[in-house]
């Protein structure tokens, strides 16, 4: 049973198919994305998880049509309610970018324009989707928003520069600048990673709150395993430019059906045991500078057979809501192998 | 704001004090002699001491120091050997040309720099670029002696698309001087043939002057656009489905100007010196000729005189720089430090 040939159904949001992703650099043509597909219900969390440069924030990147020279979506379909975001024309997918779909980026204070003040910034959001609001009732709106996200004395922090707010602070701006126009797709991009560990929970919250009130779905970027046991409904495992495992977060977590899942979990240390080794998954990301004919984690899978070398494993699905991409379960599932530390129940 | 205003022209003054000691010394120490200058070089030898003892450089130099400070300081730049007129009268007559000239083609070159520099960052390696990095290769590498006397001959003399040399048709009366800037003069007369007869008199020369900062303004925009469209909040900027036109100006150039206002700084700085060779192609009656004239002739006090000018006219723009720059760039605060 395959997942891309399941029909697109109306309570979906966002239906990513079979999307290709291609750097052009000049060592050679990245193959970032090859063929990824996934999709995302109305109001739920899909977490995707990974380590650095396994295509997580390309993922996010393309949904919202914004890979940057030299990199190129070659093909695919990502089809947002009933459009194809990938074949709308530049003034639709203006129209979509912070007003259906919005992004938080990993770097708050990066990501603020140094010379514009926080409360224009957040007030810019919503007057390029209103034409007819007009700037004082933008402003008012935007400081609203800000009080929301727990900000203290909302009017004077809007006349505020970046420069001038903490980390914790800017990223609570970002929130509310990309939710201050209620959109129905929220893409997180390591919200937190770049912050404190003392606010990273108290963002997470604020952010979940929100997503609350105005009824977002929301894909969470992480490689934090236990912010995703936290936040998310499903959750996507990427390794190299495929997913290779997806389902409901407690099924994923709890019995991990890719060979790679359970090495991700087995590397979170274990608290209770602080004198156990931490455990490393062998050997290195390979390159993506070769087009996939095979099982991208073969060369450091300890169940490897002769054909993972050979062949593109298909998604082989286990339950109704857990797939996975190995060539192991072509007739049986696998036992998760090993201890690792239990994320739902820590 | 007030405060360090007041704290900006104190400086300004202990800056000046500086440059009048240094001119001062450096007018002493000049291999040449000022007065054989003046008598010329058959005039009898009591003539030459007579003249020594007019001027007091017979005296010591600590007498001759304390004169030159307390003039200056009662705003007297002394007369000019040249034209026998004081020096203040001197500078009052042709720095409005120069500040004219120089003015227009600084606006020149940040109009066309500018978006230059922003069209070859936003499309990189284009022909667009590529005409760019050639104009600004020519504006900063060709004399601008040459290009002066290349424009004459293609646009007066063959193409006769733009007047002769000078400020004014000869056939126009100037209107009555009151800043001595024939553009606001002949606009407050509301003459408006003088008016387009100067601007077309200023169009070569300030074509020539602005292309040299021209290059430079455009180069520096650029890499500074580039610099800045790789940035985190341009993204943002895009996620917000903000338009291009809008994430370039709002959200990239008004970062991207900020290097940029040094170079513009610099340039009219060096503008407003005058430049010779400019000037004497176009025969513009500005400081730049003055001031090259007296610095062969040994007309030492037009020399004092034009450098303290020079050296104010720097230190104010600067001024201006620093201020824009508080205005750009709100991590700039002008009350501490």
């Amino acid at each position: 049973m395959l997942l891309k040939d399941t029909p697109v159904t109306t309570d979906k949001l966002l239906s990513v198919q079979d999307l290709r992703v291609h750097f052009h650099t000049l060592r050679g043509i990245v193959h970032a994305l090859e063929g990824v597909s996934f999709h995302l219900n109305r109001q739920e969390t899909l977490g995707l998880a990974g380590e650095t440069g396994c295509g997580k924030s390309v993922t996010a990147r393309s949904v919202l049509r914004l890979i940057d020279p030299p990199g190129r979506i070659v093909s695919g379909r990502i089809i947002f309610e009933d459009r194809d975001i990938l074949t709308l024309d530049d003034t639709a997918v203006r129209a979509i970018r912070g007003g259906e779909i919005s992004m938080i980026m990993q770097e708050p204070k990066m990501s603020l324009n140094p010379v514009i003040r926080v409360g224009d910034q957040v007030a810019e959001a919503l007057l390029i989707h209103d034409t007819s609001l007009n700037r004082s009732s933008a402003r008012t709106q935007a400081e609203e928003m800000l009080t929301q996200m727990g900000i203290p004395e909302a009017h004077r922090t809007s006349r505020r520069y970046p420069h001038e707010l903490s980390g914790g602070m800017a990223q609570r701006i970002m929130i509310a600048m990309m939710l201050v126009t209620r959109p129905k797709l929220l893409i997180a991009d390591e919200p937190t990673s770049a912050l404190d560990v003392t606010i990273q929970a108290q963002i997470l919250a604020l952010m979940d709150k929100l997503v609350q009130d105005i009824r977002t779905s929301v894909l969470m970027i992480t490689h934090d395993l236990g912010v995703m046991a936290e936040t998310c409904d499903r959750v996507a495992v990427m390794y190299a430019g495929n997913i290779v495992e997806m389902g409901a977060v407690r099924s994923v977590l709890k019995d991990p059906q890719h060979p790679y899942t359970q090495g991700l979990l087995k590397t979170v240390p274990d608290k209770a045991n602080p004198d156990h080794p931490l455990y490393a998954i062998k050997g290195n990301v390979p390159s993506l500078l070769q087009p996939q004919n095979h099982c991208r984690f073969s060369d450091r899978c300890e169940y490897a057979m002769a054909r993972c070398s050979r062949e593109i494993p298909p998604v082989y699905q286990m339950t109704d809501d857990h797939e996975a991409a190995c060539f192991l379960h072509d007739g049986q599932s696998i036992s998760s192998g090993g201890k690792q530390v239990d994320l739902m129940n820590p | 704001m007030l405060q360090y205003l007041i704290r900006r022209v104190v400086t300004l003054a202990i800056t000046l004090i500086g440059i009048m000691v240094v001119t001062f010394f450096i007018s002493l120490v000049i291999p040449a002699d000022p007065l054989s200058s003046i008598a010329g070089p058959q005039a009898p030898q009591e003539t030459v001491d007579r003249l020594r003892k007019l001027y007091g450089f017979d005296q010591p130099i600590y007498i001759q120091f304390g004169r030159y400070a307390n003039r200056l300081a009662h705003g007297d730049l002394g007369t000019s050997f040249q034209t026998g007129r004081p020096v203040l009268e001197d500078i009052a007559k042709y720095f409005p040309a120069t500040f004219e000239l120089a003015t227009i083609a600084l606006f020149f070159s940040i109009i066309v720099g500018i978006p230059l520099g922003v069209l070859s960052a936003v499309y990189r390696n284009s022909p667009i670029d590529h005409f760019s990095r050639v104009l600004s290769l020519i504006g900063v590498s060709m004399p601008v002696f040459w290009l002066g006397l290349v424009f004459l001959l293609i646009f007066y003399f063959k193409l006769g698309w733009f007047p002769e040399p000078g400020r004014l048709d000869i056939m126009l009366i100037e209107p009555e001087r009151l800043t001595g800037m024939l553009l606001v003069d002949s606009l407050i007369a509301l003459d408006w043939e003088v008016f387009f007869d100067a601007l077309k008199h200023m169009f070569l020369p300030a074509f020539v002057l602005g292309l040299y900062g021209l290059a430079g303004i455009a180069r520096i925009v650029r890499s500074s656009m580039l610099d800045v469209l790789s940035q985190e909040y341009i993204k943002t900027a895009r996620i917000k489905g903000a338009r291009e036109f809008i994430v370039l100006t709002r959200h990239a150039l008004r970062n991207a100007l900020i290097p940029a206002v040094t170079i513009i700084g610099l340039t009219y700085g060096g503008l407003l010196e005058g430049s010779v060779l400019t000037e004497t192609i176009f025969s513009w009656p500005g400081l730049g000729r003055y001031l090259g004239t007296a610095f062969l002739t040994l007309d030492l006090n037009a020399v004092v005189g034009g450098t303290m000018l020079v050296a104010l006219t720097f230190c104010l723009v600067n001024l201006v720089v620093d201020l824009l720059y508080a205005f750009l760039d709100p991590k700039i605060t002008l009350a501490r430090s």
